[in-house]
């Protein structure tokens, strides 16, 4: 099989960047941090300074040192919750689609119920019992998150499976006498990796998502630094009313940031899995350098071939001037 | 997409699915922490709440796990959804004073959301590969900014420092409800900035998902047809646009949930009146059979929701009649 290759538009390179400078964060932040993120002896409420690159909280505690701190929490059990559910998904995915019948039935109308039932409610009430103990455990919490983020996945590689189960090299392989495991992870396992990853980029972009509201509604252990308690004790101490931007706008501009850059890859893999979707390499400023029509055209998918130094008129784009259609 | 009734089937088995867990979850959980509240609540409350709440969740009863599951589910049959320990008052009652806000609140803003998203999603995916694609990252930004971040971001600006809205309530506390004037205007001043939180972070999924399904539409044949028959442009466009929003009805199911639950912070955020407000403090002073009522409502409203959006789906689609008719 080709290796899937994502398009290399500026927006997936942008997605990248971001992404991976969130996960450098996420390895360095901690040492990164000014100051320990629990100090409480700076003078409260101050404005950013080169003291305090993000200032201070009413409680006297320095911001920046919270947020690095708190990225690796959040990146971690985003992560971990994000690969968990898709591996259920997975499972329940390539099962349903691949086995079909009864099961299939079972698996798809199990996916659809999870899918329905609001998902942070039932986080809130589920998390609302754990002990203590277990609240304050990010990787509790973490798994706790897979258990209601795997139903879209699931969903989604199911159709997959099933419109690949009929291909003729699956029906070749099945033939042949391979095994039912192996047509399913060796046959028709590697034709869903661009799925599955933006299944995976979607289950993340939705455990950081849903971990950050749940500290932010104290559900996990308010003294375990993330970007949700960070909000808990910005929303508790009233900072939005006291016009303290320093202190509120940081960790949800960074939960918003991861949340682009990994929605960003996702649109690469949107383009690669359908290509209608992709509206060609060239910017704006370049096609019109080249003479070409900078208005978006109907009825095709425009096909630049040579985007050399000395374009040659290109057949697809010639024949599409329709007379009469004012554009 | 499948047809109504087995839709309606795997809804109904959905709720009973929530109703079982609701009864499971405190009795399986562990740590226990049931018995943990009744004894955190000795002497705070008076002997009777504790005795409901020992029943409601079986405690000291000694019946069969199945017995007072069946008793849950007779219970809930007649509407008796228990007691709630910080507010003293039945949970049905608590639940249904407030949950007309929230259904006021994010029902108008998941249609205004819809219909602006899905608009914009039809311009965008018509100008696909234009300047206009601008609109993407900004887009794919709003849609990652958790609600409640952009609820408190909206009070701080446009509420404590500029003073163009209300800072929190549903309506002026000085106003007696009732079907006046007044008190109507009241509310509809107090719900702009809340409305425009949850409408401004909901409608970039709207925008995105249609403009795909916009751009995959304009590359279809019958576009091209039309194209190629002379239809004025914007004939073209509309023809596009119907067909491309049909998925975006069919993807309602999965954005209801999630809008829902974005909401619910934003009432905590704005102290509005509601469900969302009643949760975070069920929460926050551990009120269990609160938490519970409130998480069975916000289901079942979600589940409805659900099925009129299929319904909806079904009206749009002729093919899903046909298939249903297999």
């Amino acid at each position: 099989m080709r290796r899937p290759k994502l398009p290399r538009s500026p927006k997936v390179l942008a997605g990248l960047v971001l992404l991976g400078f969130f996960l450098i964060m996420t390895v360095i932040g901690p040492w990164l941090a000014p100051y320990d993120p629990n100090l409480n002896t700076f003078t409260p409420n101050l404005g950013p300074s080169w003291q305090h690159l993000l200032g201070t909280t009413t409680l006297g505690q320095d911001v920046m040192s919270q947020l690095l701190v708190g990225c690796r929490v959040t990146m971690v059990v985003g992560f971990i919750a994000g690969f968990v559910a898709t591996i259920l998904s997975i499972i329940v995915g390539l099962t349903a689609g691949y086995a079909g019948g009864r099961t299939d039935e079972g698996l798809s109308m199990m996916s659809t119920m999870f899918l329905v039932i609001p998902g942070l409610p039932l986080l809130i009430v589920i998390s609302s019992y754990l002990p203590a103990g277990e609240q304050a455990n990010p990787l509790v919490i973490g798994f706790v998150i897979a258990l209601t983020g795997w139903a879209w996945g699931a969903r989604v590689l199911r159709a997959q499976t099933l419109s690949l189960r009929n291909r003729d090299f699956v029906e070749a392989a099945r033939i042949i006498g391979e095994s039912r495991w192996r047509i399913m992870f060796g046959e028709i396992g590697p034709n869903l990796l661009p799925i599955l990853a933006a299944s995976l980029l979607f289950t993340i972009l939705y455990s950081v998502g849903v971990y950050t509201t749940l500290a932010f509604l104290g559900l996990t252990d308010v003294s375990t630094w993330n970007w949700g308690t960070m909000m808990y004790w910005a929303q508790t101490n009233n900072a939005a009313l006291a016009n303290e931007w320093w202190w509120l706008a940081p960790p949800g501009i960074a939960i918003a940031l991861v949340g682009t850059s990994l929605a960003l890859i996702n649109f690469g893999i949107d383009e690669y899995i359908n290509p209608r979707l992709r509206t060609g390499t060239t910017t704006a400023r370049e096609r019109r350098k080249m003479g070409m029509d900078r208005r978006p055209r109907l009825g095709f998918t425009p096909v630049h071939r040579h985007l050399g130094p000395q374009p040659t008129p290109d057949l697809t784009t010639a024949g599409t001037d329709v007379p009469g259609v004012p554009s | 997409m499948t047809s109504l009734p087995r839709r309606l089937a795997i809804y109904a088995l959905t709720a009973w699915a929530a109703i079982t867990a609701n009864f499971f979850l405190p009795r399986m959980m562990p740590g226990d922490p049931i018995q943990q509240l009744i004894g955190k609540l000795q002497g705070r409350v008076t002997p009777e709440m504790i005795q409901a709440i020992k029943a409601q969740f079986g405690k000291g009863l000694n019946q069969p796990l199945l017995v007072q599951y069946w008793d849950y589910l007779g219970q809930l049959l007649h509407g008796n959804l228990g007691m709630s320990i910080t507010l003293s008052a039945p949970v049905g009652q608590v639940i249904s004073s407030q949950v007309w806000w929230t259904i006021g609140l994010i029902g108008f803003a998941a249609v205004v959301s819809f219909v602006i998203g899905t608009t914009l999603g039809v311009y965008f995916g018509w100008t696909r590969g234009s300047r206009a694609d601008v609109a993407i990252p900004v887009a794919t930004f709003l849609q990652s900014v958790p609600f409640y971040f952009l609820g408190t971001i909206f009070i701080m600006i446009f509420a404590a420092k500029l003073h163009w809205f209300p800072i929190m309530g549903a309506y002026d506390p000085s106003l007696t409800p009732g079907w006046n004037w007044a008190f109507i205007s009241s509310v509809l001043r107090y719900a702009e900035l809340p409305l425009a939180a949850i409408v401004l972070c909901s409608l970039a999924g709207w925008m995105l998902g249609m403009r795909n399904m916009m751009v995959t539409t304009i590359s279809e044949d019958f576009i091209l047809m039309a194209v190629a028959k002379g239809l004025p442009r914007r004939r073209v466009m509309w023809q596009a646009a119907r067909n491309a929003v049909i998925p975006s009805v069919a993807n309602l199911a999965l954005t209801i949930g999630l809008l829902v639950s974005g909401s619910l912070l934003v009432e905590q955020i704005f102290n509005y009146p509601g469900v969302g407000n009643l949760l975070v403090n069920a929460v926050g002073n551990e009120d269990y059979p609160l938490l519970q009522g409130i998480f069975l409502v916000i289901t079942f409203t979600v589940l409805i929701a659900n099925f009129m959006a299929d319904a909806l789906y079904y009206v749009l689609d002729p093919r899903t009649r046909s298939v249903a008719a297999h």
